[in-house]
């Protein structure tokens, strides 16, 4: 067993093998969170520090559930509330954390690439729970894990993901993930909520949800993201459900055994028909937040063994 | 008192960009302008005081269109004094400032305050352009009269792109009548605001926002029609997209008033640059793809891009220590300029005369100075480098206030060895 990071910034950087890994710890952890005594002691006597500086409410409380059942000091910070609104930078800010010596760092940030630039300035190890439209390591991973689960394999999958492609980290780390582990990757969706050059990351793309859907094994919904929109994408939330929403209607033109999929939080009767999210014969969405804990047990296990393993650098 | 002596500069390989040579001779100098270009590099010395280049290039100095340098306003990042010497160790022998200080050059006090700061502290010429429209904000023509007379050699607000086409196009009328020359700087802003790449494979991978090459092209298609409505001279400040060439192409075979330029960077790196994020690769417009860039560098091949310049933009470490899209844009280089371009020479893709002619002559030529030639008559602004020496190059070396260079530690080949203005030798390594 081999992981050979010491930040979990996002998919790109991951091999096969590596993700293999992760995932095939993730499913002790799924055992062990279905116990009723949850404890394990792998982070005991480490500090997890959870800084959103984005608005988070499932992601932050899967963090924070995942760290306090391995045993980790967690401490929750709410960035927007607090120095950012004094002018403080982003450096700053990590400089200032790094001096308490937290040992995992899982960070939220609006802006691409930010994550990145705060890992750099800190010696612990840090985690991107999402860093503006560029990666969103665990949503990929525990999808990974949902799909795995339900499908028995994680390769040469048919897999649909429909919605928001452009303005989504979650998005982008899930080709990557799925494209790294031999699956074909469709992406559905208006030309204008596309990436560009998307078709160059190895994926089919199409602008007709029917005939994306076809014979999939895995529909993903992505929320609509309409707070990271300026405006014009799309005419209309109606016009875009009747297009772009899944149904029972359209979800039957994929494979009879097809699981649906959405990272939440979903917008009903604006991507996903309201019933469909909620019928626990197609659905998995309640699974893949169970996942979401388990991926980020594993994720935080893997990298503290990585972190108890190298002696403590000194920071310049 | 006893004029100085005459300076023969003797043994070195003469690269002129006016005959489209490089040849063996010297050069005298006598009061500050070249008196004598001569075809052996051993004639007779006569009363002068000799130097030998060592069989080293000697060009025309280097005339750099659109320097910032922070005075007023900016001073911590560049200053009229850093600003001289690190043009003088770049070979850079005329520098002309941009207007997008703050306040903005757009009086003639302003002009007259940054041109005696520049008097003053540079060690190298200094001309100075002046804004179009007052504050830079678009609106309102400032007084171009004025402030040519006062010595604005161009007009323009930079990369504060004109939303109005009617504004512009006045501004151009007027500056027409006067003979001024405005620089714009093309962009459809309303595509390009906020974009920080260029739309692509990588942008869409870094989930960075992002502007079409096709902006650049829009825009530049609206001030080459303005510039044919009004007969104006215009300048296009940095043309880097291969799809705006043939709009620049036609409107040189039209006989329009018509010059583009590019910066170094352009040149030397592409979008992928950027790699994890590093934001001193982020400039303005954003680096292009590396088709983009094989096509500008045939582009000065062929004379259609007529200029090179550093776009040199001074920012300090604080602004670009932050995340990529809402770090600074821009990088220094004056003192990077010549090795850095020296890789298209050494990759066989420019020759040294071809160099220079962009880098000197051109851009001379298009402001109405004497120098960038090596012909008898013109001031001795030389630069004396030699192309071959490799260096690694040490951005806290630099002598820019700020060391905002994609080159750090960059394995260049090439180096300044001395440069002179009018004569004086104000920099030797």
């Amino acid at each position: 067993m081999r992981f050979d990071q010491r930040h979990l910034l996002g998919i790109e950087p991951l091999r096969p093998d590596e993700i293999t890994t992760l995932l095939d710890l993730s499913d002790r952890y799924v055992t062990l969170n279905k116990r009723r005594d949850k404890h394990a002691s792998v982070l005991s006597g480490l500090t997890q520090i959870n800084m959103f500086f984005e608005n988070s409410t499932r992601t932050q409380a899967s963090f924070e559930i995942a760290g306090k059942r391995l045993g980790a000091d967690v401490m929750n910070m709410a960035m927007q509330a607090s120095s950012i609104k004094k002018g403080e930078t982003l450096i700053d800010t990590a400089l200032t954390l790094n001096a308490m010596h937290p040992d995992l760092l899982v960070v939220r940030h609006p802006q691409s690439g930010a994550v990145d630039l705060l890992a750099q300035k800190v010696n612990c190890a840090v985690i991107n729970a999402g860093d503006g439209r560029h990666e969103h390591p665990t949503q990929a991973l525990l999808d990974a894990l949902t799909i795995r689960r339900a499908k028995g394999r994680l390769h040469r999958l048919k897999i649909a993901i429909c919605g928001d492609i452009a303005h989504s980290r979650v998005a982008r780390s899930n080709i990557l993930l799925l494209g790294k582990m031999e699956n074909r990757v469709r992406l559905i969706g208006p030309p204008t909520l596309m990436p560009s050059q998307i078709a160059d990351f190895g994926v089919e793309v199409f602008h007709d949800m029917e005939q994306g859907l076809r014979d999939a094994d895995v529909v993903m919904m992505l929320r609509l993201q309409r707070e990271r929109m300026d405006g014009g994408f799309i005419p209309s939330e109606r016009e875009y459900f009747h297009r772009y929403g899944l149904n029972a209607k359209k979800l039957a033109l994929a494979h009879p055994d097809a699981i649906v999929m959405h990272p939440g939080p979903m917008n009903r009767g604006v991507e996903i028909d309201g019933t469909l999210a909620d019928d626990i014969n197609r659905s998995v969405i309640q699974e893949q937040v169970e996942m979401g804990v388990a991926v980020r047990m594993a994720a935080m296990d893997i990298l503290a063994r990585n972190l108890r393993a190298s002696p403590k650098e000194v920071m310049v | 008192m006893k004029a100085a002596k005459d300076l023969l500069i003797c043994n070195a390989r003469l690269v002129d960009p006016e005959a489209g040579n490089v040849r063996m001779g010297a050069l005298r100098i006598s009061g500050g302008v070249i008196s004598a270009c001569h075809d052996t590099p051993w004639p007779d010395v006569g009363d002068a005081d000799t130097m030998d280049a060592r069989g080293k290039c000697l060009a025309p100095g280097i005339v750099d269109i659109g320097v910032k340098v922070g005075e007023p306003g900016e001073r911590h990042k560049e200053s009229y004094r850093t600003a001289g010497a690190a043009a003088a160790a770049g070979g850079i022998t005329t520098i002309v400032t941009r207007a997008d200080t703050e306040p903005c050059i757009d009086t003639p006090e302003a002009l007259e305050f940054i041109r005696r700061r520049a008097s003053a502290d540079a060690l190298v010429n200094v001309s100075h352009m002046a804004a179009l429209t007052k504050g830079r904000q678009g609106r309102e023509m400032t007084e171009i009269g004025f402030l040519r007379d006062a010595g604005a050699v161009a007009f323009s607000d930079h990369d504060r792109v004109h939303r109005d086409a009617k504004t512009l196009g006045r501004a151009m009328t007027y500056a027409a009548g006067l003979g001024a020359l405005i620089i714009t700087h093309p962009q459809e802003p309303t595509l390009s605001d906020g974009a920080c790449t260029t739309s692509g494979k990588f942008a869409s991978l870094r989930g960075l926002s992002s502007v079409s090459p096709m902006a650049e092209r829009m825009g530049l298609d609206r001030d080459l029609a303005l510039a044919e409505i009004t007969g104006v001279a215009l300048h296009a400040d940095q043309i880097t997209t291969a799809r705006a060439l043939p709009a620049l192409q036609r409107a040189k075979d039209a006989g329009l008033n018509v010059t583009a330029g590019i910066s170094i960077h352009h040149l030397t790196l592409n979008e992928l640059d950027v790699a994890d994020y590093r934001t001193f690769f982020k400039l303005t417009p954003p680096l292009r793809s590396e088709e983009d860039r094989q096509a500008m560098i045939e582009a000065v091949r062929s004379g259609l891009i007529d200029l090179i310049s550093t776009i040199h933009t001074p920012q300090d470490e604080e602004l670009k220590r932050l995340p990529f899209e809402v770090a600074a844009s821009g990088a220094v280089g004056l003192e990077t300029a010549l090795p850095v371009l020296l890789r298209l020479y050494h990759a066989d893709t420019l020759d040294l005369p071809t160099l220079f002619k962009a880098l000197s002559l051109n851009p001379a030529r298009r402001l109405g100075l004497d120098c960038g030639r090596l012909a008898p008559g013109g001031p001795a602004d030389l630069v004396l480098f030699d192309p071959d020496k490799p260096i690694i190059l040490d951005r806290f070396k630099l002598q820019s206030k700020s060391k905002n260079t994609p080159f750090d530690n960059a394995r260049l080949q090439g180096k300044v060895l001395a440069t002179f203005v009018a004569g004086q030798k104000v920099y030797s390594a």
